[in-house]
């Protein structure tokens, strides 16, 4: 290539990669003035309550299997890696504790998010993006029914509400599989397990700092699944492509999120 | 057809973005009562003008009033005060996929009436009888053949009574007795709600047999329109192009390519 | 999937959710022994309050009867002020010794306190007199091998 086309060739780039970035920054108003639009279209999901329940029972409860059981192994492992470490430091009847707090604080919003998001949040961003394929929300929106109100904000507000619930389920089977495998199986003893337990982990700030999370992660995997559900392409590749974005976009929000969510909860107790 | 135009659309351009203006300048009034079609190559711009009348797109340049009202005046409220008189059947009927026919029927009734459950029954078996689904109204939408379902759309469409019905390409990819039926239908329900219905479509033949009044399309413009004999005896050569199925006319066989011969780069080419 | 089943599962999972947050606060935190009820407030001055935090536990023959509140810096007399809330419904003596400890080897610290003789109790704004610093690392290493070294020097005489 002469360097004139060299040139070319990286103002086409760098071309495309301010597009980029200026149309996801687009994309973000967008979104937000769609998250805007449907909070205050509510109405009828709050009112009609029937509509979100329904969507509760399809984002929550069809997700109790996996949260529960990826709960107990999550746990069980925690108990098994920490004692590992913590009896070399012959504090291996911490492992309440470290179970505890692990799954409180963190593990528990964090990775019952990422599982929502991949379960739930990848199947109502394809029902939304199948509907507006099939248009059924052209449908709906020429029979004067707002699909916004109508499909979107029951979605919306049932994985609002169930995420909670499903990261508390998260948290409260994974210290269920650590009790199993640390006090049954290994050995560590009960009493100490619970006890220590109980005086480490603060109402508070573990496990009410938890619950802030979760409902934090709620609302934003469940706005992204939303969305890109609404604004996907109407055809099947457009979809497909929605519903990976779903995935990847969720899973990014809730790590950074959890970091700037951690960073200020958790600032370690002030020192003086 | 003295009574004021149940649609009237003047002057109106349309594109989807700047660069390509899908309707260019399109004029026409809509008697009420009738049935109208509105015929076309794929892509000259019929469907368009009918989301146009539908008012789920604004025109660019011109005005379009539907039942008595512009809609480019309209705000989201009067929007959909316009919307519940209308009805609109789309290409593959779009039910909604997670309720049953029965549900489909009922949804327009019980979003926008404060109807109790058993007068909504009655309506709905009213309107299923209509379209002779009656029978399957506990079946899914994944459960219906192309053509129930479109009947199903239909009843549907049909279940606020509106004074307009909008047929986007309801024919397509139907076997000949759903066909006959189908279109059957479009002009007996037309007639019994005294409503005006507006067909798009490119069945030529059947449409001509059940509409009243024909416009035709290509690129973005009317081209020619007229009562069905009218256009069956026409001499322009679109028409006849498009009624005959002729494989050349004004529109080409071939899309515009570099000479043939020079393709294989034949010497003396 | 009709109704009054989605009604029940619905149901189900929000029950087994709030079960799951009672035992989370009543099992596995502190939800017991929280104390919402009245403190009142006492002062302590410590030469070296080592590790010791905002909220540390304040015991006495091991049970929380408290926690620290402040713990700022007395620029006159050099010594940290630590400022502590205890439970109104235990009544400490004046002349209680006030520790600074730790929770086994390696464990966070606290402020225990031993309760003394005296008849007059502690009030709201009272200063505890007499405390103990924290054991810091450093200085008992540094003690350890001063006394290494003089025994040595003893021995060699």
């Amino acid at each position: 290539m002469s360097l004139a086309q060299l040139r070319e060739h990286a103002r086409g780039r760098l071309e495309r990669l301010g597009n980029g970035v200026t149309s996801q920054v687009w994309r973000l108003g967008f979104a937000s003035r769609f998250l805007f639009y449907m909070v205050v279209h509510s109405g009828t999901a709050l009112r009609r309550f029937r509509l979100t329940m329904a969507e509760i029972y399809f984002a929550g409860v069809l997700s109790l299997i996996i949260i529960l059981v990826s709960g107990l192994f999550v746990g069980m492992v925690l108990a098994l890696q920490g004692y590992e470490t913590l009896q070399r430091f012959g504090a291996s009847e911490s492992l309440g504790v470290l179970v505890a707090l692990s799954l409180v604080r963190e593990l528990g919003p964090v990775v019952a998010g990422l599982l929502f998001a991949s379960r739930a949040g990848s199947a109502i961003t394809a029902e939304i993006g199948l509907m507006k394929a099939t248009e059924q929300i052209s449908a709906m929106e020429m029979m004067a029914v707002d699909p916004i109100a109508r499909v979107v904000a029951p979605r919306f507000w049932g994985g609002v509400i169930s995420m909670p619930i499903l990261a508390a389920l998260f948290s409260a089977m994974g210290i269920f599989g650590g009790y199993l495998v640390g006090v049954q199986l290994i050995g560590v003893d009960a009493g100490a397990f619970w006890s220590q337990m109980q005086a480490a982990v603060d109402l508070r700030n573990d496990i009410m700092n938890g619950v802030l999370k979760s409902v934090v992660f709620g609302i934003a995997v469940t706005w992204i699944a939303v969305f890109e559900g609404y604004d996907a392409i109407p055809t099947a590749e457009g979809v497909s492509r929605a519903t990976t974005r779903t995935v990847v976009t969720s899973s990014l929000a809730i790590l950074a999120l959890d970091f700037v969510l951690t960073a200020l909860m958790f600032t370690g107790g002030k020192s003086p | 057809m003295q009574q004021s135009p149940i649609v009237e659309i003047k002057n109106v351009a349309f594109g989807y973005d700047r660069a390509r203006p899908v309707l260019r300048d399109v004029t026409l009034a809509i008697a009420p009562g009738s049935v109208i079609g509105i015929m076309g190559q794929s892509g000259c711009g019929k469907t368009t003008l009918l989301r146009i009348i539908a008012a789920q797109f604004l025109p660019t340049k011109g005005s379009a009033q539907v039942l008595g009202e512009a809609t480019s005046q309209l705000d989201r409220e009067g929007l959909y005060r316009m919307r519940r008189k209308m009805g609109m059947l789309f290409q593959f009927g779009a039910l909604f996929t997670d309720m049953s026919v029965y549900d489909n029927v009922a949804f327009p009734l019980r979003e926008h009436t404060a109807l109790p459950e058993d007068l909504i029954h009655d309506l709905v078996m009213l309107k299923l009888q209509a379209v002779g689904l009656r029978g399957a109204r506990e079946l899914m939408p994944a459960e219906l053949s192309g053509g129930m379902a479109r009947r199903v759309a239909l009843a549907r469409s049909i279940a606020l009574d509106p004074q307009l019905i909008l047929y986007d390409e309801p024919f397509t990819g139907l076997d000949p007795i759903s066909f006959g039926v189908i279109v059957r239908l479009i002009r007996e329900l037309n007639d019994s709600l005294g409503a005006t219905s507006i067909i798009v479509t490119h069945d030529v033949q059947e449409a001509l047999g059940v509409v009243d009044y024909v416009y035709f399309m290509a690129a973005g413009k009317i081209i020619a329109q007229g009562k069905p004999d009218e256009i069956r005896q026409s001499r322009e050569p679109f028409v006849r192009q498009f009624v005959n199925g002729a494989r050349d006319g004004p529109v080409p066989f071939h899309y515009p390519a570099p000479d043939y011969a020079a393709e294989f780069e034949l010497a003396g080419a | 999937m009709n109704r009054s089943t989605i009604d029940l599962w619905v149901g189900i999972f929000v029950v087994l959710g709030v079960a799951a947050l009672l035992f989370l606060a009543l099992k596995v935190g502190n939800l017991a022994t929280f104390s919402g009820g009245e403190t009142y407030n006492v002062q302590a001055r410590f030469v070296n309050i080592g590790g010791l935090k905002i909220r540390a536990p304040i015991k006495s023959a091991g049970v929380v009867v408290g926690r620290v509140a402040d713990i700022r810096f007395d620029n006159e007399s050099y010594e940290a002020l630590v400022s502590m809330n205890l439970d109104q419904h235990y009544q400490f003596p004046r002349d209680t010794t006030a520790k600074i400890l730790t929770s086994g080897i390696l464990g966070e610290q606290y402020v225990g306190l031993e309760a003394g003789g005296d008849g007059v109790m502690l009030k709201n704004g009272d200063r505890v007199r007499l405390t103990q610093s924290a054991v810091v690392l450093e200085n008992l290493i540094s003690q350890f091998l001063f006394n290494k070294a003089a025994e040595g020097k003893d021995e060699k005489k």
